[in-house]
């Protein structure tokens, strides 16, 4: 059909739409059009250059050729609390129900490189994740479990290296070798400095231990996911969904700069990269925001690195569902909500998904809350519809015009942070905090004047009970840890530690030398991971944060 | 009031930073003059920082689950330095049961997930001393 019948059409549905708006007002303040027609798309919609096909560039429809119909996304259950032996249980059970891999929750000590027993990590252990001190404590928590049958993602960046070391052992000690380990590790410190919070070293050692972890697994761990670089926190800090895929592309982009730079070649490392995105509560928007992304990554490693290999243009991405837009109000409707988000990061095309659980506005979720939230995802797997084909909303008007307007927006802020210099010196200078801190608070007062409507918060409110049966971890993990600790020093050889340490110590100090293998020796001698980050604090100092307001 | 000086203030090694940073802002909107520590504080440096800047008010905010011994740890230490007059509440997830222990260590109210920042400037602004 023409476009100018379209027009025409389109101009009597507006003239129309007016003259009856006096009778019946719209919600007047909404972002999107009221309605979206092929001229939205432009009469020269280049179907092979903004979509192609599945597994082909620039990946708009899908990483993987089969998507969904060759098998679903991962079902992957981000958790741990408490000690090795409770999330150990906890991992166990998600497996037997159907769980397809496994994600560690750290708690804050672990993520920050202090033991149990440091006066830093008081009453934080265990808390927001399980305590992990040594590879004793890791074999514990993957006991019983095959490290060559499962992929096993694990929250961890600055201390990444270290817990990496650690699995790497737990490996060996079960007879698998490195190049049969399958996971992730985040490793993603440049929105820790941004958003997240849990660095420890500056930032040109940090990118050193990032590119060592390159090179090593290039080489020994061929299958692992050496880096996730994460949009989830920038979002769940109040960015918006154009931000939150630009500061993370701007963070990708520092990263391969810095491994280019350390001497690698591209392809043999970019193919390893993966990215952890948020599903928000806009479903198509955040179904766009999907397909933009892999447009931008696809574009970046293509034109800007000259990147060869097709896997080194593919954003392969695992989701999880926006833990912020729980509400402790009426907590049973996150059940919704989730399912919801659920549904758009399947339509987006993720590789791998973790579902909030309805209580996570309160505290850690129950094993009954986390079997609904897993529920969910089977639910929209198998009886939803939306993996039956690929990209199911590949040729909306409105989903199509929404990846564009995403695009073009992450576009804008990668070109400003390249005149900035890049995103390691936007993040020194606050500026990439102040765009996500300015988005949080123009949300809050959004919902405050009641432009935006959150059911059971600003609107819909009920008189409720506390809600009962909460997760709790209780105070005692602390002295569990301290013991093992304690019991840890007394019989492991202890000059082999010191000698593990001090080999350490030196190879930090050269900027040449590839880390891993150190840090290997000192968490096989059954250094605990403050002994480790204690010495490379030694020579690498901390990092001092920018606070902006 | 004039002149109400607060300091917020995140105890502890939690990154999550956007609540005391819009609830930082909103207070800065409502007319006090408000210093944000940033993020991973001691509970030392915390009462430190209020002792040097002679603030009224200790905002906390926590979302790790280490309210129950960082929080009164606060106070305790605002004590041992004199603060007896600062007014201290607190806010993050934080469960319902542990709310009236925390009052009775000293923390004067908690705001839990989805408080108006409003409720937070109307105690401050009756509360303070």
């Amino acid at each position: 059909m023409a476009f100018e019948q379209i027009k025409a059409g389109f101009d009597k549905y507006m003239a129309d739409v007016e003259a009856k708006l006096e009778k019946a007002p719209e919600r007047a303040n909404l972002a999107p059009n009221r309605l979206y027609t092929p001229m939205d798309l432009g009469e020269n919609f280049d179907y092979m250059e903004k979509l192609g096909f599945p597994g082909e560039y620039p990946y708009t429809r899908g990483v993987q050729p089969t998507m969904y119909r060759g098998r679903f996304w991962t079902m992957r259950m981000y958790a741990g609390f408490s000690t090795a032996e409770e999330s150990n249980k906890r991992y166990r059970y998600l497996l037997a129900n159907g769980g397809s891999g496994l994600s560690c929750a750290f708690d804050l000590p672990t993520q920050i490189g202090y033991d149990s027993t440091d006066p830093m990590s008081e009453g934080e252990v265990g808390k927001v994740g399980v305590a992990i001190d040594s590879l004793a404590d890791m074999e514990i928590l993957f006991d019983g479990i095959q490290l060559d049958k499962v992929s096993t993602s694990m929250t961890i960046n600055a201390p990444a290296s270290v817990l990496l070391a650690m699995y790497i052992a737990v490996a060996e000690k079960q007879g698998v070798s490195a190049d049969k380990l399958r996971g992730t590790i985040q490793n993603d410190i440049l929105k820790e400095y941004a958003a997240r919070g849990t660095y420890i070293f500056p930032p040109k050692p940090s990118m050193r231990l990032i590119t060592n972890i390159f090179e090593y697994c290039s080489k020994n761990v061929p299958l692992w996911n050496t880096i996730s670089i994460s949009g989830y926190h920038i979002r769940e800090a109040g960015s918006t969904a154009s931000q939150e895929i630009a500061f993370t592309i701007a963070d990708g982009i520092a990263y391969v700069e810095a491994a280019i730079k350390a001497g690698l070649d591209v392809d043999a490392f970019a193919g390893r990269l993966s990215f952890f995105w948020n599903a928000h509560n806009n479903v198509l928007e955040e179904v766009a925001k999907f397909r933009a992304s892999r447009r931008v990554w696809a574009k970046v490693m293509k034109e800007r690195f000259g990147a060869k290999k097709a896997k080194s243009m593919m954003l392969r991405v695992h989701t999880q569902t926006a833990g912020s837009m729980l509400t402790a109000q009426q907590p049973n409707n996150n059940i919704v909500r989730v399912a919801l988000q659920t549904a758009a990061a399947v339509m987006g095309g993720t590789q791998s998904l973790h579902t909030n659980s309805k209580d996570e506005a309160l505290a850690l979720p129950t094993t009954e809350s986390v079997t609904i939230a897993l529920r969910t995802q089977q639910i929209v797997a198998y009886e939803s519809g939306l993996a039956d084909t690929i990209d199911p909303l590949g040729g909306s008007y409105y989903v199509e015009a929404l990846t564009d307007k995403i695009e073009a927006e992450a576009w804008e802020y990668i070109k400003k942070i390249d005149e900035i210099g890049g995103a390691p010196e936007a993040i020194a200078k606050g500026y990439i905090q102040k765009e996500i801190q300015d988005s949080a608070y123009k949300w809050q007062m959004e919902i405050e004047k009641g432009d935006r409507i959150i059911v059971g918060v600003n609107k819909f409110q009920q008189e409720e009970e506390a809600p009962k049966n909460l997760l709790r971890v209780d105070g005692s993990v602390g002295k569990l840890q301290a013991d093992k600790i304690a019991a840890l020093k007394a019989r492991r050889d202890n000059a082999k530690v010191e000698e593990t340490l001090a080999a350490l110590k030196a190879a930090c100090a050269d900027e040449s030398v590839n880390l891993m293998p150190y840090i290997l020796d000192a968490v096989r001698a059954y250094a605990t991971e403050g002994e480790i980050c204690g010495v490379m604090r030694e020579v690498f100092g901390e990092y001092q944060p920018h606070t902006t307001l | 009031m004039a002149n109400v000086k607060v300091l917020v203030a995140k105890p502890g090694l939690d990154g999550h930073d956007r609540g005391a940073k819009v609830v930082a802002r909103a207070l800065r909107d409502a007319g006090f003059e408000v210093i944000y520590t940033g993020i991973r504080l001691t509970p030392e440096q915390i009462a430190e920082a209020a002792l040097q800047d002679d603030v009224n008010v200790v905002a906390l905010s926590l979302l790790s689950g280490a309210h129950n011994t960082l929080f009164p740890k606060v106070v305790e230490l605002l004590k041992e330095k004199g603060l007896t007059d600062v007014l201290v509440i607190g806010g993050g997830v934080i469960p319902d049961a542990d709310i009236p222990g925390l009052k009775a260590a000293g923390i004067a109210e908690v705001f839990t997930p989805g408080t108006p920042t409003s409720n937070i400037v109307d105690f401050i602004n009756a509360n303070v001393k």
